[in-house]
């Protein structure tokens, strides 16, 4: 896991979700850990395309329900230099 | 017969800090909190000058991530909301919580959310608008979120009649408990629109004082020397029981909500009646329904916005109510002190009300220096006054032609 791109990730959750730092941890769940909502999710998606300069499809979102997974899927878009 | 209907709790986010003994001293001293707006960069507006809310921090009443997502007007109405309940000592509990309902208005909502994600949605496109703006620009946001912070599941909703939205929600939710809806309801009004696009609106519709260079001073109702309103924000909730409700958990009883008006003038957007036609029928239905008389009224707090055209409306209005007896009645403005809260005001003032009647003083309209002959009455000047009350009135007036009024009294 990309150290960089998981501590701009945990900081980007802290500030919209308002968690504690040691509880994002990767095997953390938005909705189960976090109690995120949907307008939550949505938001976060927002604050990570905006901190990444990416962009990310409904799909892609959908499928991030772990703080692994967002890091994993903006490692491959910051790689793949969009 | 119909219930009695009694106030037991207020609740004040205001200019003058938070809870209702920072208000009562800072009318009474009094203090001047209007000053230069600090909220945003104000150069290249015509008023540059308000009563904001500082050092309001919302944490205080809620968690963080509700915090960071609620509109400024919503964060005052459920800090508002927690000093009212403290102070009536009344807690939600499985008990209670369906038979307690909340009527918390906002004469503009969240127009901080409005402001933000326009220029987000100019700049960047529909993309970076935010989920929550729908749910944060509603005004009847903050009746929701408080139902939901605090878990309480009788009647919900919002008055939106611009700056007589707080007289109303009282008087409404008064009207729920006498007609059985509720036990208890958390009413009252909340705004924060000191914001630029806020700002640039009021300047535009000339409705504000320019005296930016003595902002102390600028709110000045009733002076000959008036120039506009000053801006205020913050929130009013007052919690209003059925008498039997309060009786049977031993409550404190401040006040009882005896009468309610409300007229409409029919006649322009946002200048009054130029007979006052409208305030005079407000009042008298407010007296009437009070079932008293209208030279019974010992205290009028008026509406009083520092205006050139209210000031001198509402005063006809009260001389066509009273007639000669209108001379020995004391009226003040007490937006001379916190400025206008807009769709907060007439919660605001009807806790004033209360305030006045506990102490038995009228607080004064300060800035007070120079006779208007439009405005002859006795405006309480600059300093607080000893009286004996029984019977206070408070009015309000909004923009469309809306005219509310409410009559307090000791039980």
């Amino acid at each position: 896991m990309n150290q960089e791109i998981f501590e701009r990730v945990q900081k980007v959750i802290v500030e919209q979700l308002g968690v504690d730092e040691n509880a994002v941890v990767p095997e953390a769940s938005f909705t189960d850990d976090f109690n995120a909502d949907s307008l939550d999710l949505v938001e976060l998606v927002m604050a990570f395309e905006q901190e990444f300069d990416v962009s990310i499809s409904e799909e892609e979102a959908e499928r991030v329900r772990t703080v692994a997974d967002a890091v994993r899927m903006l490692t491959e878009k910051v790689q793949a230099g969009e | 017969m119909r219930r009695r209907v009694v106030i037991t709790g207020l609740g004040l986010v205001t200019p003058l800090g938070q809870g209702k003994d920072a208000l009562w001293e800072g009318l009474t001293l009094p203090r001047r909190v209007v000053g230069p707006i600090t909220r945003f960069d104000a150069t290249g507006y015509s008023t540059r000058i308000a009563a904001e809310v500082k050092d309001f921090d919302p944490t205080q009443f809620m968690e963080r991530k509700d915090a960071r997502r609620a509109a400024r007007f919503i964060q005052f109405a459920i800090g508002a909301t927690h000093l009212a309940l403290q102070d009536a000592q009344l807690a939600i509990t499985d008990a209670n919580r369906e038979q307690v309902g909340v009527l918390i208005g906002s004469g503009i909502g969240g127009i901080d959310y409005m402001d933000t994600q326009v220029r987000l949605l100019d700049r960047h496109g529909p993309d970076r608008v935010s989920p929550f703006l729908p749910a944060m620009m509603i005004s009847d946001m903050a009746s929701g979120m408080v139902s939901i912070h605090f878990g309480i599941k009788g009647p919900n909703l919002c008055a939106v009649t611009a700056c007589s939205t707080g007289a109303d929600a009282i008087g409404l939710a008064t009207r729920l408990i006498q007609y059985g809806d509720a036990e208890v309801m958390l009413a009252g009004g909340s705004e924060a629109a000191i914001e630029p696009i806020g700002i640039a609106g009021f300047c535009a519709a000339r409705a504000m004082s320019t005296r930016n260079d003595d902002p102390e001073h600028a709110s000045r109702p009733f002076d000959a020397e008036r120039d506009g309103f000053v801006m205020g924000e913050g929130a009013g909730v007052l919690v209003l029981e059925s008498l039997e409700h309060a009786q049977a958990r031993g409550a404190r009883i401040y006040a009882e909500v005896l009468g309610y008006g409300m007229t409409a003038d029919a006649y322009h957007i946002t200048q009054p009646d130029p007979e006052g036609d409208g305030a005079l029928r407000a009042m008298r239905k407010a007296i009437h329904d009070a079932g008293l008389q209208p030279t019974d009224i010992d205290y009028i707090n008026a509406h009083g916005t520092s205006t050139r055209y209210n000031d001198a409306k509402e005063t006809l209005a009260i001389k066509r109510l009273l007639g000669e007896d209108a001379y020995r009645v004391p009226v003040s403005s007490t937006k001379s002190v916190t400025g206008h809260l807009l769709g907060a005001a007439g919660a605001v003032e009807a806790a004033i009300c209360v305030l006045a009647l506990q102490h038995q003083t009228v607080p004064p309209t300060i800035n007070y220096e120079h006779h208007d002959p439009e405005c002859d009455l006795d405006y309480v000047p600059n300093t607080a006054r000893p009286a004996t009350l029984r019977y206070v009135m408070t009015n309000s007036f909004g923009f469309g032609g809306h005219n509310s009024v409410l009559v307090l009294g000791q039980v």
